[in-house]
Formats: C-alpha cells, sequence, structure tokens
C-alpha cells in the first residue's frame, strides 16, 4: 500500500531536506519545543522511573493477555450499545468506516487527528466515495488544504511555518469570502476556527482515533489540546473510533498511569488540556453524545508482531518522544522518511506494516546514538530493533553488493590476525602517500562517502601492532 | 593486575599515540599491561550491518585472544560497549559461549572508567595547556554510563581548563552511518562543533576516536577552527603531537 510504503529513496530525500532553509528553521525549533519542555516536566515529577516501569509492566501484561482484553473490551462496547468492527487489515478498516458511512447517509464526516487513519489512508478512501472528510485538528486541517502528509505524530506541520500556513490560508479560503493574509498566529487560529465552526455543525459521523481503549470499560480515551476530538464525536450523531489493537489497557487505573507519562513525553505538559473517555452511544437522559458507537479495531499485521522479536513496539503510546530527540530527524524532517510513522519508532514499524524490502533504508538511518531508548517512556529497545532489521536486511540480501563484499573481505581478514596486521599495514602507508604530509586527504579514491563531505584525517604513521612489536624488541 | 589493553581497530591504523598513551597510564596505574597479537576487530561493524554471523565469530576470537587476563581495556567506548553490553547478548543461545561470554563482558572496560572505578585512580600527574571541550560519545553516555571518569581525570591536568558543552547529542559519526548518509553525519558534526566551539573551548577531547576523526575532518573541510585530541594522549602527557589531522610541523 503507497500510503505505508516507506523509505524509498531516504538518502536523495534526506538530500533535499538538509538544502531547504525553510525546513531546517522550522526543524531549528525541536530542541527548546519539545527536550526541554519534557526534560522540565519530568524534573517536576519525582517518581518518574517509577511511573515508567509500572506503565511498561502494564503494557506488558496485557499484550501477554491481548485476546483476553480485546474480548472484554467488545463485549464492554456491546452492552454499552455500541459495535466493535474487526479488521485485518487497512482494507478492511477503509470497508468498515465507509459502511458505517454509507449506512449513516454521511456525506460530510469530522475527522480529529488519528495515526491510525493516516496508516489506513482513509482520507482518500473517503472522498473517493464521495464522503466530505473535514479535518479538525489545526495541524491536519493546515495539510489537508496543503494536501500533505504529517511529518510528525503528535506535530504534523512541524515543517511549515507561519507564512507558509498563511499563504495556505489566503489561498483555500478564498472560497469563504476571505481576503486578507493572517499576520499572524492568533489571526491564522481565529479564521481557522470561524471555517470550522461552520462545518462542525454540518458533519453527520465523526472519527476519532483513540490513544488507548480500556477494557474493564469498553472506553475509547481521546487526548487533544484542541478540543477538537470533544466536538467531533458530541456533535454528529454518529462516533466511529479507529484504533489499533494494541492500545488496549485494562483498567481505568492503567489508563491514567499511562497519560500521566503520554503529555509528559510528548509534548512536557502534565496533562493535555483536553483527556475524554468515551464508550457507548448516548444514553437516556444524557445530555450529549452520538447516536452510534462505533470501534473500528486494526490489525494490520500487530497480532503477528506479538509473537515476533519486535513485540517490545507494541508498547508504543506514540509520544514522539523517540524523534524528538532524534539526531537523524532533527536534521531532515518526517517527509525525508516518506512513511506514515517517521523517526526512529517509524524505523522499526515501518518495515513491519510495508515489508523490510520497501523500506530498508530507515532502519539504515540511524546513528545508534541510543538517545530514542533512553527518552522512550515505555522502554522500547529501539536501536536493537533496528539491529534486528539490519539483520533481515543482510539475510535477504538487500543491501547493496558492494557493502556485503566489502564486510564479508573485512570479516575474513578479521579473522586472520597476520591477514589483518598486513593489511592494517598496506592501508597506513597507502593512505600516508595519498595525504603527502598534509595531516589530511581531501579526497579519498574509493572513498567519497566519506570525503564527499568532510576531510579525511591522515594516519599518524605505522600502526600500533608494528610499532608495539618494534618496541617490544628494543 | 594483568590487564590486556583492547587496541582498537581505529587506534591501530589511524593514531598509534593513543594506544601509548593508554599504555602509559596503565602501567603508571599499576598494571601489568599485555597486547595480545591475535587481537583483531571487536565485530562491531559486522554486528550493525545486520552481519551476527561474523560477529560472533570475531567476538569469539576476542574473548579466546584475551585469555589469562583478568581486565580487558579499551581507549574507546564504542569498543568496550561491544565488548561490554552486546557480547554476552550476542552470545547468549550458544551453550559453551554464553556464560564465557558474560564473565568476560564484566571483565572489560572503557580506559578512564577503568582507571575511575577499578584501579581508584583520583589524579594523573598531567599538565597540557589549552581550553577543551569533552565529547561523550553515544556509547560512553549510553550504553556505558559513563559521563564522570573522563572529566574527574581531566580536572587535575594541570593547565586545562575544561568546559562543558551541555547537550548530549550525538557527533554524527554512526560507524557506517556515516559513510551511509554522510550529508545528515557531517550536518549533526556541524552542529556539534558550532556547540563546541561556543563554548570559548579550541580543543575537543573525547574518548572515542570514531568522533574525534569525524570532527576532525569536517572541521577541517569547514575551516571550523577546533582541535580533537583523544582524552588518553592529554591524561599521559602526551598531547604535544600534531591533533588529529593535523600536519606535523
Amino acid at each position: 500500500m503507497s500510503a505505508q510504503a516507506g523509505g524509498r529513496d531516504f538518502a536523495g530525500a534526506a538530500r533535499a531536506a538538509l538544502a531547504d532553509p525553510v525546513l531546517q528553521q522550522a526543524l531549528a525549533n525541536i530542541p527548546a519545543g519539545f527536550q526541554e519542555k519534557r526534560r522540565n516536566a519530568i524534573s517536576r515529577l519525582p517518581e518518574w522511573d517509577a511511573l515508567v516501569a509500572a506503565a511498561v509492566a502494564i503494557k506488558d501484561r496485557t499484550l501477554d493477555n491481548l485476546d483476553v482484553h480485546l474480548e472484554r473490551f467488545e463485549a464492554k462496547v456491546t452492552a454499552a450499545g455500541g459495535r466493535v468492527h474487526w479488521c485485518r487489515d487497512a482494507g478492511e478498516a477503509r470497508a468498515a468506516v465507509l459502511s458505517i458511512c454509507s449506512n449513516a447517509g454521511a456525506k460530510t464526516v469530522l475527522k480529529s487527528k488519528s495515526m491510525i487513519a493516516e496508516e489506513i489512508a482513509l482520507n482518500a478512501a473517503l472522498e473517493e466515495n464521495g464522503i466530505e472528510p473535514v479535518e479538525t485538528d489545526l495541524g491536519e486541517y493546515v495539510l489537508q488544504i496543503r494536501a500533505e502528509a504529517p511529518s510528525h505524530i503528535i506535530a504534523p506541520i512541524i515543517h511549515l511555518n507561519r507564512g507558509q500556513i498563511a499563504d495556505s490560508f489566503l489561498e483555500s479560503h478564498k472560497k469563504y469570502g476571505k481576503t486578507e493574509r493572517c499576520d499572524s498566529a492568533r489571526a491564522l487560529l481565529n479564521e481557522a476556527r470561524e471555517i470550522l465552526r461552520g462545518k462542525f455543525l454540518s458533519g453527520e459521523a465523526g472519527i476519532t482515533g483513540a490513544n488507548l481503549l480500556v477494557s474493564e470499560t469498553g472506553s475509547a480515551v481521546i487526548v487533544t489540546n484542541e478540543g477538537n476530538a470533544d466536538l467531533t464525536l458530541t456533535l454528529p450523531r454518529v462516533h466511529i473510533v479507529v484504533a489499533s489493537i494494541e492500545k488496549l489497557v485494562p483498567t481505568v487505573a492503567d489508563a491514567w498511569t499511562i497519560l500521566r507519562l503520554l503529555a509528559r513525553s510528548a509534548t512536557g505538559q502534565d496533562i493535555t488540556a483536553y483527556t475524554t473517555f468515551v464508550g457507548g452511544p448516548r444514553r437516556t437522559g444524557d445530555a450529549e453524545g452520538p447516536e452510534e458507537f462505533h470501534v473500528v479495531l486494526l490489525d494490520n499485521g500487530r497480532a503477528g508482531m506479538l509473537a515476533s522479536p519486535f513485540r517490545d513496539m507494541l508498547r508504543c503510546i506514540k509520544c514522539a518522544a523517540c524523534m524528538n530527540h532524534c539526531p537523524v530527524y532533527a536534521a531532515v524532517g518526517g517527509h525525508a522518511y516518506a512513511s506514515v510513522y517517521p523517526g526512529p519508532m517509524g524505523a522499526v514499524l515501518t518495515p513491519w506494516l510495508a515489508g523490510i524490502e520497501h523500506a530498508a533504508e530507515l532502519p539504515n538511518a540511524s546513528s545508534f546514538c541510543g538517545r530514542c531508548e533512553e527518552v522512550c517512556p515505555m522502554k522500547i529497545p529501539i536501536p536493537h530493533l533496528l539491529r534486528l532489521w539490519r539483520e533481515k536486511e543482510n539475510d535477504a540480501k538487500l543491501s547493496s553488493r558492494r557493502s556485503r563484499i566489502l564486510l564479508a573481505l573485512w570479516a575474513f581478514a578479521a579473522r586472520r590476525p597476520w591477514a589483518y596486521r598486513l593489511g592494517a599495514r598496506v592501508l597506513v602507508r597507502g593512505l600516508n602517500r595519498l595525504s603527502q604530509g598534509a595531516g589530511r586527504i581531501r579526497e579519498l579514491p574509493f572513498g567519497a562517502a566519506w570525503t564527499a563531505t568532510r576531510d579525511f584525517p591522515a594516519p599518524e604513521g605505522g600502526t600500533f601492532q608494528a610499532l608495539y612489536a618494534k618496541r617490544k624488541k628494543r | 593486575m594483568r590487564v590486556g589493553l583492547f587496541i582498537t581497530c581505529l587506534v591501530d591504523l589511524m593514531r598509534p599515540s593513543v594506544g601509548f598513551a593508554a599504555l602509559r597510564l596503565l602501567e603508571n596505574a599499576g598494571c601489568e599491561v599485555v597486547v595480545p597479537r591475535a587481537q583483531t576487530c571487536c565485530g562491531q561493524p559486522a554486528f550493525n550491518a545486520g552481519r551476527r554471523k561474523d560477529a560472533k565469530k570475531l567476538a569469539k576470537a576476542t574473548i579466546k585472544a584475551f585469555a589469562g587476563c583478568e581486565h580487558v581495556v579499551a581507549p574507546s567506548a564504542s569498543c568496550a560497549a561491544m565488548l561490554r553490553v552486546h557480547y554476552p547478548e550476542l552470545l547468549e543461545g550458544e551453550r559453551r559461549w554464553a556464560a564465557r561470554a558474560r564473565d568476560f563482558a564484566a571483565r572489560c572496560h572503557e580506559l578512564t572508567s577503568f582507571l575511575v572505578e577499578v584501579r581508584g585512580a583520583k589524579s594523573v600527574a598531567a599538565r597540557w595547556r589549552g581550553t577543551a571541550a569533552y565529547h561523550d560519545s553515544c556509547a560512553a553516555l549510553r550504553e556505558l554510563g559513563i559521563r564522570d571518569a573522563p572529566r574527574r581525570l581531566l580536572a587535575n591536568v594541570a593547565g586545562l581548563d575544561l568546559r562543558e558543552i551541555g547537550d548530549a547529542q550525538c557527533c554524527g559519526f554512526g560507524g557506517a552511518f556515516c559513510v551511509k548518509y554522510p550529508e545528515i553525519a557531517t550536518r549533526i558534526a556541524r552542529d556539534k562543533l558550532t556547540a563546541a566551539k561556543a563554548t570559548g573551548a579550541d580543543t575537543i577531547l573525547s574518548g572515542d576516536l570514531g568522533c574525534l576523526l569525524h570532527l576532525a575532518g569536517t572541521a577541517a573541510r569547514e575551516g571550523v577552527a577546533i582541535s580533537c585530541r583523544h582524552v588518553a594522549e592529554v591524561l599521559a602527557g602526551e598531547a604535544d603531537t600534531p591533533a588529529i589531522g593535523e600536519a606535523k610541523e
């Protein structure tokens, strides 16, 4: 599926991203915008480490009995008058949403931000079937009018600046009689709010994601900072939750343990502005709420992941701390990954969703600096999982022939100390000839991958082993 | 105490003086140092390229090469982390090797942490004039949890003014990463150089030659006036050689 097949020509996309000054300026906000705020939020919470351990245990325990929790969740949803739709893959999930919309006679559906909707390419499917999706999250709304994909899982327009958004609004909002370019964030917000308010009242169905699903109550937990999800799920007649199966937690208390981590790790807030638990349609006497409540539960390979070495990835709560601390993401942004999920967590998830043969570059786009694992509130060993993908890439001979031959030759020599020492001496001599006493080499033959962007320091001269042997003889 | 010096490929090839500095530091700390001829590479390039079989063979060869050493010390956190963290994981499924790898791993150390934590060294008798920023390699900081050891030793080097870069960022080296994605790697290095320069430092010191070669090469190409040097050279009082990538006078 095109929306998942990620990472093709990551290198080319990365080069373009590095050469894009507007993008670079936007990405420069990440350290102060995310890293510092997260650090401060955590420093205010002395029990952080204990909370992390508790959350990891909750998720592991849930994954051990996921079948039980899924069925309990369905039973609770059904008892409350809602319906769970089990979907093996993206196609089934799209079909389920379309069928609910068509039964409801929906022509306009409200959408609050959902990565699962991105994963199943829901907007395109809705449009093809004559249904207008209206993105109600401000960032997603901007992307919708620009016909762009999100570049970050919690800050979808982190790649844009205010001027670009103002230009897009000016062009797109002409049809609403808006002719002036907004010159402040406040003006942009007001204009978006004014236009979206009208649309909120016209939606026949509302689609939200879910940050968590609670099996003991059959509820979905949705967090936002804009409150748009709450309008999306209360105003229309039908509420559809699209969520993947690993979002389950057993109890409301478990949900709160994870919620305490989520906002702190994501945006550095103690809690998001809105945290909403919903379950089932409106009951008699309820002041508000939808007439129908559906949960479209997506597997899309996750059940298979449970029994794989990638199981730990299912603990992910999509807080984005990994990408917010990744030097590679910070350098090139999310679009270079060409996958629904960018950054370190995306580099683990995308090969699973799209197949390693379509995403082999992504697990390689890491210096293994380990910051992702360090900041992950669910203790997912991301570098380890990326290395596992590299193993699969190597075993399937997907890496370049040249690199495989070089590594094989090197390993052959490395297992023969005499050959290794000899090779090292020859190499040092060759490099010294190239440097001509300059201390550095501007251009390495067969080594353009190094010298295209930086000099190669010349060796001091002589290998340690040779010099040490000489010294011992004396 | 019999200590095996794991020389590391990069030191062997690029900067033997780091090896001799390590040798002196270990001897000064009262160790009997041996340099097994049978050692080659720890196998990390194979391990990180997903070539587990090759990595296992090299792991076993390395463990054999250092048989009889009470401790194994490397002037590199990256290689030390391979021995200490990844060998047990690599060989855990092999009946004849799992326990041996765990035992070996527990005796492997990065140079400065060995000096401070195992040998209890508080200071080294060295002097070096300069203002230096210390770059923590990711392997040191996050795989081995080393932060204090090099700083504690450097604090007692006469004439040295040590500055803090203050971030925990990667320099962009990442082994094969820096040749697979040279533009990204160099961009990350530029950020690190800028941060190091901003401290007022004229030299970057680090415990990992990989980072230093990448940083020195980037500094040279970009014309950033900052020298790069391995921390062992300064600690051993052997930093009168040209810095990495600089010509002999």
